[in-house]
């Protein structure tokens, strides 16, 4: 056992499962996460799903717990909430335990929206159906265990059958971390979108600048039948941070369910997406723009599991690799033997921004069945020279050329984005990176 | 305007241009015919300045300026135009994005003050007559799913946009039907002017039957072989490029 294994997790392990508070329940899920993360430890290079990701800077580590009282500097704040140009429901977790100052009172009729600690200690009953239920212990993840033995809050969404609120709803994750010790937090999302819902969930995961920890989180959604939930997430980490997480979600019959994932902070990333159908008539998409630059990890890792027929599948993801970074894209569909019908396509695009960056791209298919329509593509390359040419024998400078160029590869993801402050938050960030890039350039 | 001497190109090892003399005035139009691989679109290349064409001799000087010194860029807003054969699409970034970001990066250059959005519009609106060009196409993506006669017109739209003093076309007539090619060449004839130079790079005769050209050269092997005025053009659509390769061979 390493030092991680038996000193900060095990020592709050042992506070969450001896204090005696919590029902019994929530200690068997506990003792299960922590038995699967004890048992065998992070991950090693050797292992196939973590080849392209050494996790032993995480390993090496010693976390504390952050220190509690802390708050977002309201300045922080404000640019993590696009703004005020955000009218929706916000709920802020500060080192991962919710700020009732810092969020907007929620919810609505059918409604209900709030930190899971509080539903944990007020009404378990409503978590017991699904929590950890699409995203339980297991053995190739052992994150997915800690998370289990250690969350303690994180969102909770329910929406009763039928309703629609218009207002999308913010999670924001923050981390004060330190640079000089590392912290460490577990949050724990659920979504239960009840039959003809229809809901938009926006997670964003950040930190102080140049603080050092890690956010492992695990994000479970449940959409029952005939809803909707369109889910964003924006991962913008400081550049030291470590980011591990998983987000699982169940369709039911005829639902359907987006992800827009955008992937552009911390140190070293890596994010679980799995989608599984489990009733037929189901449309999943999933989009994902990772951004890296300097010695930044990105890696990506989908899984959409086609159990029933007549389900439909998209997955568009994009990498933009700058500096010495690394792009990681795994994704694997599923077609099991009854799920005849289904129509599942999955590409990744990777832009090499320069020659010491680096993208590892497996996309996969797996079919069982003999009636379906199947298509998966994997691009990596450079900014086409004639395009280039093309902008600059028309008068523009080869910097913004380059700008332009590399801004339009991921403007079609950054257009599908219809929570309007969330795009501009994104076009806000691109500019940022890429100083010439335009106002208004996309099509 | 500009003078080519001697000039000599590389393209990927090959030697293409090997000691091309050329002189274009102001207000002149020059077509440059000659058949496939004689180096006609390495030449319009080559003065657009694209990367990895390699000048290995000679010089080109436009208006008392070295060009070849220049980055493709900095000779885009001294004022050269090169219409493109094959125009690049480019998904994701808006025709009239593009434009105006060239048109000012041109004007800045000039020390003239940037359009804002309302003028250049207005700019937009009265340049897409010269071309006939459908307006929704120039908020579209940079000829993206354009046909190919949009593509052309939007060669043509851009250049009427930029305003340049030396225009060069190349093979702007490959790929249109008759139709197409009345309105593009009627778009190039309006911006025809005495203080712009443009030399039409075209390997038929048709197209000069739109745009009449006050001198014609026939490029043979990486060289003028002939020069002459339009009627040297109708000689060669008779006679075929054969007729000038055996007396260039002759010689």
């Amino acid at each position: 056992m390493t030092a991680a294994e038996s000193g900060v997790f095990r020592a709050q392990y042992e506070a969450l499962t001896q204090d005696g508070t919590g029902p019994g329940w929530l200690g068997a899920l506990r003792r299960d996460g922590f038995a699967h993360f004890a048992s065998r430890g992070f991950p090693g290079p050797r292992e196939e799903a973590w080849r392209h990701t050494n996790v032993a800077p995480i390993a090496r580590a010693t976390f504390a717990l952050p220190e509690p009282g802390r708050t977002v500097p309201a300045e922080r704040l404000s640019r993590l909430d696009f703004g005020g140009a955000f009218t929706g429901w916000e709920i802020v977790f500060v080192d991962g335990h919710f700020s009732r100052e810092l969020s907007s009172p929620s919810g609505a009729e059918g409604v209900r929206i709030g930190s899971l600690a509080d539903a944990l200690r007020d009404e378990p009953e409503r978590l017991r159906p699904h929590l950890a239920r699409l995203a339980p212990p297991d053995d190739t993840d052992p994150f997915r265990g800690l998370n289990a033995a250690l969350l303690e809050d994180g969102g909770f969404i329910e929406l009763a059958p039928g309703v629609a609120p218009t207002a999308p709803v913010h999670l924001i994750f923050f981390s004060t971390g330190d640079a000089g010790r590392p912290t460490v937090t577990h949050p724990r999302t659920l979504v239960v979108a009840g039959g003809g819902s229809h809901a938009t969930v926006v997670e964003t995961y950040a930190g102080a600048e140049g603080g050092a920890y890690l956010t492992n989180a695990v994000t479970e959604i449940v959409v029952e039948a005939g809803a909707r939930v369109d889910h964003y997430k924006l991962q913008r980490e400081s550049e030291g941070a470590f980011h591990v997480s998983t987000l699982a979600v169940e369709l039911g019959r005829d639902a359907t369910f987006s992800d827009h994932n955008v992937c552009v902070g911390g140190a070293l990333v890596r994010q679980h997406v799995e989608a599984r159908f489990a009733g037929q008539g189901g449309d999943c998409a999933l989009f994902g723009l990772f951004v890296g630059d300097g010695a930044q990890h990105h890696d990506t890792r989908t899984l959409v599991d086609h159990a029933v027929p007549h389900c439909t599948s998209r997955e568009l993801y994009k990498g933009i690799l700058g500096g010495r970074s690394r792009g990681v894209f795994h994704g694997k569909v599923l077609v099991r033997q009854d799920a005849q019908k289904t129509n599942a396509y999955q590409a990744n695009q990777n832009l090499l921004l320069s020659k010491e960056a680096l993208v590892n791209s497996t996309p996969a298919l797996e079919i069982h069945a003999d009636d379906v329509k199947c298509k998966h593509g994997s691009t990596t390359g450079q900014l086409d020279p004639l395009a280039l040419f093309y902008l600059r024998s028309r008068g523009i400078g080869e910097d913004a050329a380059r700008s332009l160029l590399t801004y339009a590869f991921a403007s079609d993801l950054v257009s599908r984005i219809t929570v309007q402050p969330v795009r501009v938050a994104l076009e806000a960030f691109l500019h940022h990176r890429l100083p010439a890039a335009p106002q208004e350039a996309v099509a | 305007m500009l003078e080519i001497r001697g000039l000599r190109a590389r393209v990927g090892g090959n030697e293409i241009l090997k000691g091309l003399d050329l002189t274009v005035n102001a207000g002149e139009v020059h077509a440059v015919m000659g058949p496939n691989g004689s180096g006609k679109s390495t030449l319009a290349h080559v003065l657009a300045g694209r990367p990895g064409y390699e000048v290995t001799g000679g010089s080109v000087t436009y208006r008392g300026r070295d060009l070849l010194a220049l980055s493709p860029e900095e000779r885009a807003r001294e004022g050269v135009f090169l219409a493109f054969q094959y125009p690049v699409e480019i998904p994701g970034v808006s025709n009239v994005y593009f434009l105006k970001a060239a048109l000012n990066a041109v004007r800045k250059h000039r020390g003239e003050p940037e359009l804002d959005a309302m003028d250049f519009l207005a700019l937009v609106k009265e340049k897409a007559k010269v071309v006939d060009i459908d307006e929704s196409l120039v908020k579209r993506p940079v000829n993206e799913g354009f046909s190919g006669g949009e593509k052309k017109r939007n060669e043509i739209f851009q250049m009427a946009i930029l305003d340049p003093a030396l225009a060069i076309l190349d093979e702007t007539d490959s790929g249109l039907d008759i139709d197409a090619l009345r309105v593009v060449a009627g778009g190039v004839n309006q911006l025809r002017s005495k203080d712009r130079a443009m030399i039409v790079v075209t390997h038929y005769q048709r197209l000069l039957n739109f745009i009449v050209p006050d001198r014609v050269h026939v490029l043979m092997d990486g060289r003028i072989a002939r020069s002459g005025d339009k009627d040297l053009a109708l000689e060669l659509e008779s006679k075929g490029y054969e007729w000038l390769e055996g007396q260039v061979a002759a010689r």
